[in-house]
């Protein structure tokens, strides 16, 4: 059972709750963080890292002997990767979205298939050795990271496999920390899942991006649930109805209402989990562990 | 003496010139014989990337050699710079006509970095 945990904006609590699932998840799983960009879940869970290795996208680039500049490739390319100037082919490989195409359609072999870094992944463990545990680093200067998202969920995929585990166990679940945003890289994430828990912050730009990220992730026909993060904060009851409105009215449940406290806040500056912040936190974290395995033996109610 | 272009918003010379070049409007060309002409960009304003490169093929087409602009960022200048046409930049604030007077009267330096 693979569940995302996403949001329509950064900030809203993906990381808190992934990192406090995974803290008392009550079987072996997968944690994953799957914001390559800007990862952070291993600050939180000080994983012990096995593996580093380079991810790479399949670029082409131009065997000048071979090229008559017949232009096929340009022609081709969707993505400006390829320009011809006068009697030249000229490759871009930034802006390669490795589509293969260009290599398809070269009458000459003109065209030697060439690789970009996107970044690294790494696999270790957390919890002494209790969970897995996959990160992502996309190489500075990358603006490309689906191809590194299906690197993890390849890997993700191998380890969800029965006997995977290290003692010859099976991992009960994955739990991926999923990029902010709607755009490319919450999509590759959340396409894959089984579950995907929002988690909303009710404040106005919060609910706001919240709207976004329904409308965005509806059409992928998952199980969608949410989790409130930070509510009842002192001055904002309008905020909170209006969040639990909007849930009511689309059929969204509502899996967890985590208040809002200043000392979770200090909490997870500190970069500690919030789960193991008091026996109450805790708690929560449990009880949401269990309504989102409740949620997702029901099939989920299809929002 | 070379073709000339300038990124224009409009077709003459009493244009103002775009200060962008990858997703400008259009270019005035001007051939060896003074004569103006126009090409229209908008192929490439609509492009989600590549606008730059694109640019440059339109302009290497048609057998440019040196591009007056306001704004040439670093995909631009690097397709500028493999298609041989040699960048003016900041030249905006003023019309294509004035931009040309520039260039003709030894004015204008040729960049050799992209805008930031």
């Amino acid at each position: 059972m693979r569940i995302a945990i996403a949001s329509g904006k950064g900030g809203a609590g993906k990381t808190t709750v992934a990192t406090s699932l995974a803290v008392v998840w009550d079987a072996p799983c997968v944690v994953a963080d799957a914001d390559v960009e800007a990862p952070n879940a291993h600050l939180f869970l000080s994983p012990h890292i096995e593996t580093s290795e380079p991810v790479y996208l399949e670029v082409p680039e131009l065997d000048v002997s071979r090229c008559t500049a017949c232009g096929a490739c340009r022609d081709l390319c969707r993505f400006k990767a390829i320009a011809k100037f006068g009697k030249k082919i000229s490759i871009f490989p930034d802006m390669c979205h490795g589509c293969g195409g260009c290599f398809l359609v070269c009458p000459h072999d003109a065209l030697v298939r060439s690789k970009r870094l996107l970044g690294h992944m790494e696999t270790g463990f957390v919890l002494n050795g209790k969970h897995a545990f996959l990160m992502g680093r996309a190489r500075i200067g990358e603006a490309m990271t689906p191809p590194q998202l299906r690197a993890l969920q390849k890997r993700t995929t191998l380890l969800l496999r029965p006997g995977a585990a290290p003692d010859g166990g099976t991992y009960d679940a994955a739990l991926l920390d999923a990029p902010p945003g709607v755009s490319c890289p919450a999509m590759t994430i959340a396409r894959d899942a089984d579950v995907v828990l929002l988690a909303a912050e009710p404040t106005p730009f919060g609910f706001h991006d919240f709207t976004l990220a329904y409308e965005a992730f509806l059409p992928l026909n998952k199980p969608l649930a949410v989790v409130i993060n930070r509510s009842g904060m002192p001055g904002n009851e309008r905020g909170d109805k209006e969040l639990a409105e909007f849930c009511a009215g689309a059929g969204l449940p509502v899996l967890a209402a985590l208040p809002f406290s200043r000392e979770v806040a200090e909490q997870y500056a500190k970069g500690g989990v919030v789960a193991d912040l008091s026996p109450e936190w805790r708690g929560r974290f449990e009880a949401l562990r269990d309504a989102t395995r409740a949620f997702a033996a029901q099939g989920g109610r299809r929002a | 003496m070379e073709i000339l272009a300038v990124s224009s918003e409009g077709p003459g010379p009493e244009s103002m010139v775009d200060p962008r070049f990858g997703r400008a409007a259009g270019f005035v060309l001007r051939a060896a014989d003074g004569s103006l002409s126009y090409i229209d960009n908008g192929a490439s304003q609509v492009m989600g990337q590549g606008a730059g490169i694109a640019s440059a093929e339109r302009l290497a087409e048609a057998g440019v050699s040196v591009v007056l602009s306001g704004y040439v960022g670093p995909k631009a200048f690097q397709a500028l710079q493999a298609a041989g046409i040699r960048i003016c930049q900041d030249l905006d604030g003023m019309t294509v006509g004035q931009a040309l007077e520039r260039f003709l009267s030894g004015d204008v330096v040729f960049a050799d970095a992209p805008n930031k």
